[in-house]
Order: C-alpha cells, then sequence, then structure tokens
C-alpha cells in the first residue's frame, strides 16, 4: 500500500471503506440537518455530564469499536486459512493484527467496562451522579478522539504494524519511520488518560458518594469490583503514560531511551509496558467478576455466598497482579531467580480466582434458578474461564514457556480467558442492566441465536488454536507453505478456527439485530425492578430520572432492596412519607468536549510531526482548562415541585403501561 | 483552601516548584559530567527521585489537608507500594543486562 500520500491508496478495500465512510458522514449530517437534531445532540449529549448517558455513550462506541476488532479478526483468519495465501499484503496483514489487539482492549474492552460503572455503579450506591462528571465527561471525549485518531490511521496515514504494544526497536523511528506508529503512540495516550481519570473519579464516587447508611461492607459486589479496578488503575496507567512519552520523546526528539544505540535499550520498554498490561488484564476481568456476582445472586434468588471472601480475593487480585509482569518476558533471560517469583506470583493469582468460581457455584446450590440471558453467559463462563485458568497456569510454568512462547497455544490462552471472562461477562452485564438504563429488556429469542452462535464459535476458533501452537505455529506468522500446511497439519485447524471466527461474527449480526429489533419490540420494564433485583438500583423507575433517587434510599445491610421488599410484602406495612428536598446538580458542560476537540488536534499534529499544529492544539487544551477554572455557574438545584412532578409523571405513566399490559 | 497557608499559597507553590527544578538538575549535572561511580550514581539519582517525591507531596498535593487524614495515609501506603515495586523490580528484572552487554 502506498503510504507516500496523506491518504492511503492502492488496495481496493481501503477505497472501499473510504467510501463508505464519506457516505456514512454524508448520512449523518444530513440527517442531523432534516430532523433538526443537532441543537439536541449538543444539549443532549455532547455536552451531558449526566452519568447514564455518559454510559451509554460508551456502550455505544465499544459495540461499534467491537465491530471493527472483529472485523479485522476476520481479515486476518481469511488470510490464514489456506496455505500460501495472499489474500492480504503482509503489510497489510501487520497492521490488521496490531489493530486488532489495540482496539479490542483498549478501545472496545475499557469503554465497554467504563459503560457498565458509568451506567450502574452510581445506582447501585444510591448517588445521584459521580463524584466528578465534569471530568467523567472529559474521561469520555479523551477517550473517544483518541479512539478515532486511532481508527483513522487506516485511511489517512497508514495504520500502526508494530503489534498491539508495539516493542522497541520495531517502533522506533529506524524501523517504523511515519505517522502509522505515532496514530498509535497518540490514541493510546489520549484515551490512557482518559482512563486513569476514570479510575479517580470511581474511587472518590464508591468512597464518599455512597448513600449515609451504606457501609463499605453493605456495598454490592459489582460496586466492590469497580472500587478494585479503579485501584488498579490508578496504579499502572501512569506507568503507561509515561512509557508512551518516552518513546514519544525517542520517536519526536530524537532520544534514545529505547533505540539499539546511544544507550538505549529496549528491553526496558518491554519491562514498563508489561508494568501497565498485565496488571491491565485484571482491570478488565475483575468489573466482570463484579457482574457475574450480581447476576448469579439475582437469578438464583439467593444472597452471594462468601461475601467477604470474594471482597478479599477481589481485592488480593487486584493486589497480586501488579507482581506478576515478567511472566510475559520469561524469555528475556532476566535468569531463574526473577522468573520463579514472577512464575509463583502469577500461579498464586488462580487462588483468589478459583474461591470467587466456588462461591458463585455455591451460591447457585439450592438456589431457585431462572435461566436468562444474563444467566447464559455466566453459564458460558465457567467452563471456557476455567480452561482458560488452566492453561495460563501451564505458562506461568517459566521453563515450560520456553516452549509455549509467542506460539498460538499463547493466543488460544488470552482469547479464552478475554473472551470467556472478559465479554461474556461484559454481555452479562449488558443484558443484566439493559432494562434497567433502557426501560426495556433485549429478546430472547435473537439473544439465544446470538449466545449459541457465540459460544459454538468462540469452540470451534480457539480449540483448534492450542493445538496449532504444539505443532509449532507461531503468532502473527503471515502465511505459511503448503508442507506446513498438509504435510504438517496446520492447514485444517487453521481452516476450521476461521470458521469459528464467522460463527462469532454471526453471533455478532445476531446481537446487534437484537438491539435493533428490541428498541421497538423489546419487552418493556413499567416496574423499575426487572429481574426481581436485590440492590439499589432496582428500587427506582427504568430509565430513571435525571437525579436517579428522588429521596436518598436507607441501607441496612447487604441486599438492600431485597430486604424493602421484603418488608413491603408484611402484613401492615407503611410507607415512609416521603419529603423532598432541593437536589443538587452538575450543569452541562462544553468544555469536556471542545478541549477534546484541541486534544484531537494535537494528536493529529504530533503525528504527522507538524509541530505547529500539535503546539496549537496543546495552546487550546491549556486555554480551555483556564476557561473551565473561571468557570463558577457550575450547578444548579432541581425544586421541590420539579421532583414532585417528576415523580408523579413517572408513577402515572408506570400504572397506564401496567393497564395496558 | 486558602485557609490552610501552609500548603495552598503561591509562595508555597513556587519554593515547591523551584525546589523540584533544583532536584531535577543535580542528577541531569551528574549523568552528563559523570562526576560520580556508576553506583554512587545510581544512589544519588535516588535520593533525588525521592526527595522529589516528599516535595510534591507536601507542596503540591496537600498532603496535609483535610478532616479526615486516614485517606491520605492509606493512598500514601498505596503509592509508595506501586513506586518502590515499580523501581526496585525493574531494577532487579533489568540487571541481567549488565552481566550481557
Amino acid at each position: 500500500m502506498g503510504k507516500s500520500h496523506f491518504f492511503v491508496t492502492g488496495d481496493p478495500m481501503i477505497y472501499g471503506a473510504d467510501v463508505s465512510i464519506v457516505l456514512a458522514m454524508i448520512a449523518i449530517v444530513f440527517s442531523l440537518t432534516y430532523f433538526k437534531k443537532w441543537g439536541y445532540l449538543w444539549r443532549e449529549w455532547i455536552t451531558t455530564v449526566d452519568h447514564k448517558k455518559i454510559g451509554i455513550m460508551y456502550l455505544l462506541s465499544s459495540l461499534i469499536m467491537l465491530f471493527r476488532g472483529g472485523v479485522d479478526a476476520i481479515l486476518m483468519r481469511l488470510q490464514l486459512a489456506i496455505p500460501n495465501n495472499h489474500f492480504l499484503p503482509s503489510e497489510h496483514y501487520n497492521e490488521i493484527f496490531t489493530t486488532h489487539g489495540t482496539i479490542m482492549i483498549l478501545f472496545m474492552a475499557m469503554p465497554f467496562m467504563f459503560a457498565l460503572f458509568n451506567m450502574v455503579v452510581p445506582l447501585q450506591l444510591g448517588a445521584r451522579d459521580v463524584a466528578f462528571p465534569m471530568l467523567n465527561a472529559l474521561s469520555f471525549w479523551l477517550f473517544f478522539i483518541g479512539a478515532m485518531l486511532f481508527n483513522i490511521s487506516f485511511v489517512i496515514g497508514g495504520s500502526a504494524d508494530a503489534g498491539w504494544l508495539s516493542y522497541p526497536p520495531l517502533s522506533e523511528n529506524a524501523f517504523s519511520p511515519g505517522p502509522g506508529q505515532n496514530f498509535w503512540i497518540w490514541g493510546i495516550q489520549l484515551s490512557g488518560i482518559g482512563s486513569l481519570a476514570t479510575g479517580i473519579n470511581f474511587i472518590v464516587t464508591i468512597l464518599k458518594m455512597r448513600t449515609p447508611s451504606m457501609r463499605l461492607r453493605d456495598m454490592p459486589l459489582f460496586s466492590w469490583s469497580v472500587l478494585s479496578s479503579s485501584i488498579a488503575i490508578l496504579g499502572v496507567f501512569p506507568i503507561l503514560t509515561v512509557t508512551l512519552a518516552m518513546l514519544t520523546i525517542d520517536r519526536l526528539l530524537g532520544g534514545h531511551f529505547f533505540t539499539m544505540d546511544a544507550g538505549g535499550n529496549p528491553m526496558m520498554y518491554v519491562n514498563l509496558i508489561w508494568m501497565w498490561g498485565h496488571p491491565e488484564v485484571y482491570i478488565v476481568v475483575l468489573p466482570a467478576f463484579g457482574v457475574y456476582s450480581e447476576v448469579v445472586a439475582t437469578f438464583s434468588r439467593k444472597r452471594i455466598f462468601g461475601y467477604g471472601s470474594m471482597v478479599f480475593s477481589m481485592i488480593a487480585i487486584s493486589v497480586v497482579s501488579y507482581y506478576t509482569w515478567a511472566h510475559h518476558f520469561f524469555t528475556m533471560g532476566a535468569g531463574a531467580d526473577v522468573n520463579i517469583v514472577f512464575a509463583i506470583c502469577t500461579m498464586i493469582i488462580a487462588i483468589p480466582t478459583g474461591v470467587k468460581i466456588f462461591n458463585w457455584l455455591f451460591t447457585m446450590f439450592r438456589g431457585r434458578i431462572r435461566v436468562t440471558q444474563p444467566m447464559l453467559w455466566f453459564y458460558a463462563f465457567v467452563p471456557t474461564f476455567l480452561v482458560g485458568g488452566a492453561t495460563g497456569v501451564m505458562l506461568a510454568a517459566a521453563p515450560a514457556d520456553y516452549q509455549y512462547h509467542n506460539s498460538y497455544f499463547l493466543i488460544a490462552h488470552f482469547h479464552q480467558v478475554l473472551i470467556g471472562g472478559v465479554v461474556f461477562g461484559y454481555l452479562a452485564g449488558m443484558y443484566y442492566w439493559f432494562p434497567k438504563i433502557f426501560g426495556f429488556k433485549l429478546n430472547d429469542r435473537l439473544g439465544k441465536w446470538g449466545f449459541w452462535l457465540w459460544q459454538i464459535g468462540f469452540y470451534v476458533c480457539f480449540m483448534p488454536q492450542y493445538a496449532l501452537g504444539f505443532m509449532g505455529m507461531t503468532r502473527r506468522i503471515y502465511t505459511y507453505n503448503q508442507s506446513a500446511g498438509w504435510d504438517m497439519g496446520w492447514a485444517p485447524l487453521n481452516m476450521i478456527s476461521t470458521v469459528g471466527a464467522f460463527l462469532m461474527g454471526l453471533g455478532f449480526v445476531f446481537q446487534a439485530w437484537q438491539i435493533i429489533y428490541s428498541l421497538k419490540h423489546g419487552e418493556r420494564d413499567v416496574t423499575g425492578d426487572a429481574w426481581d433485583g436485590r440492590t439499589l438500583e432496582w428500587s427506582i423507575p427504568s430509565p430513571p430520572p435525571i437525579y436517579n433517587f428522588a429521596v436518598l434510599p436507607t441501607v441496612k445491610g447487604l441486599d438492600a432492596w431485597w430486604y424493602q421488599k421484603e418488608e413491603m410484602k408484611k402484613e401492615g406495612y407503611k410507607p415512609e412519607p416521603v419529603k423532598y428536598e432541593p437536589i443538587h446538580m452538575p450543569k452541562n458542560t462544553g468544555i469536556p468536549f471542545i478541549m477534546s476537540i484541541f486534544w484531537f488536534i494535537a494528536g493529529f499534529g504530533f503525528t504527522f510531526e507538524w509541530m505547529w499544529m500539535g503546539i496549537i492544539g496543546l495552546i487550546g487544551v491549556v486555554a480551555t482548562l483556564f476557561a473551565r477554572s473561571f468557570q463558577y455557574d457550575t450547578d444548579y438545584y432541581i425544586s421541590v415541585e420539579e421532583i414532585e412532578r417528576t415523580e408523579k409523571a413517572l408513577r402515572n405513566y408506570t400504572s397506564v403501561q401496567r393497564s395496558a399490559n | 483552601m486558602s485557609n490552610h497557608h501552609d500548603t495552598g499559597s503561591i509562595k508555597a507553590y513556587i519554593i515547591g516548584f523551584i525546589l523540584s527544578i533544583v532536584l531535577t538538575i543535580i542528577p541531569l549535572v551528574l549523568v552528563l559530567e559523570h562526576l560520580l561511580s556508576k553506583s554512587a550514581l545510581v544512589v544519588s539519582i535516588l535520593v533525588a527521585a525521592v526527595l522529589q517525591f516528599v516535595i510534591q507531596l507536601f507542596f503540591f498535593m496537600h498532603i496535609r489537608d483535610g478532616e479526615g487524614p486516614r485517606y491520605n495515609v492509606m493512598a500514601l501506603i498505596l503509592g509508595l507500594v506501586f513506586v518502590v515495586t515499580i523501581v526496585a523490580g525493574a531494577m532487579w528484572i533489568m540487571s541481567f543486562n549488565s552481566q550481557v552487554q
């Protein structure tokens, strides 16, 4: 592909993408203008600081990114399906595996996780919003702008092609000149700052914004998982920021941190990036564990088994995950003593994880189980994660890792834990909390089609890859010859794996269809308590009013809403008289969006090494920070009359819907 | 929080800023001018880094502020764990490099 010009040229697929991007943009601009929605878009979405709307925007972006990352995956599998294939040029293949990994972790898993944080945590805590609503909006827009910057690289300037973690010296100027690698750096750098801010925001929210009667030990497990994940974010995202800054200094200003000459040390980059990279996978999996805890308790109609040990094991995971990073480079040769310590720490993590699995199973034991969509994904998670964890312990054995390292065995392992643990968990969370945020359930039938296609596709795709790893197929391989393909048996397994990838893609199509179909036909939730839930988010209407809780709820222990419902069922239950008070809320602000636009300008400028443009962008960032610090009119009160009006309307709507059903 | 004179005033910020710059320049000069042997160099860079850390906490991070100092202490301990892990871990893992080169 040509990279000498501003636009990427020479590949028919890229031209197709160009055309569809232009058409989609024309369609969006036209329909926004035609339906006069620009003002609506600005007032209701772009300037919003409401955690529920920010959550919805995160969810939508992450599903779009799942689509893009999925297309990358399918292109890769097509290339590998048969020996000596030239479906993709080799350079394009390198770009695709790079963007697939980066997008799936940083622009799919992270925003999906933040979507769940935003949609659920304040509601579970009985809070009106997060601790820093404006910062929350800024986090979203930084992520979004980072993702866009990264994604335009495939039509403008060319994508990065040095792997998802871009090890130097390959990612240095000497071997990867041009804007592609810079797109990777700046896209991740900007969204990483947003992630760090979200981590801080949710730690403070959980510690400070709980309804006054909720002690930490009464807090639902999902919120605990968010706390442990956020602490890990706080610990490791600064390392990512600094490491990327060092790589930027190397590339942009001629530094020598990681170069091969002038005293640079590329292995230091590997060391630093995995200090972030390994805890990162625990950051994304911990909230999934939180989701399972909520889902299993609700659909077994039982209090979660071993609440204390659940909390303890989550905190243990987030602590021990700091001490495992070297297992990504056992083969670097740091010596037996280093490898032993990190191998043992890695294996230790399996213990708290195992505790959690047993706790979920014991919660289900003698529960009255309802098999719903979230529960299906939990069922799928248990065996998948179990096998993934077992292969993980195999990889953790440092001497054996010299055999598995960078083979397809590793590829199969981490897809098994990341899809089986993280994606299944987030999907369970999406199905579980969808009625809370949107007011309707997602269609069951289409969901089951999606579920089974995902499951079958997953095993068909990844089980053969374990075998391929043992047969000697290494990751990032572009193509293989006839003798490896037929005599050594790579080709049939690769072909099967490709079929599996298509099945998963089909599963995703069913899910997209399911969401669109359910917009109109989904079962409406009029009670606010779609699943007979246990925690506070189910005590308010769905979708919740802007202020969430008209009156701050009282919590008398774990599963507050469940026990309140028990109270309410009793003879002679009299609801306490409600006394509304004015509610203090943050005002919408355009600053996060405008600041992120300036970040985009800065990132784009530095990507193309147009210093003037980068500096203009940075000046804009400082100017918006300055403007914000002199904004005094940032909050308002919702009057008691308005709360009464809103609550009455919500109740009327509910009763009308009930009689209509 | 202007009522906390010791940590919130412009004077404190300027002093902190100057001290930070001085503590950055010292190791830079030591490295550029090859003034010390390798182990002495590493120790002095670490000492400068620790002092810088303390200055950040007292002059910019308002470690003495707030009614509930419990969170401050907890966060400080957590931060120390992070920093020690990163610095000591990286030095230990990368120590093989001296044998290789």
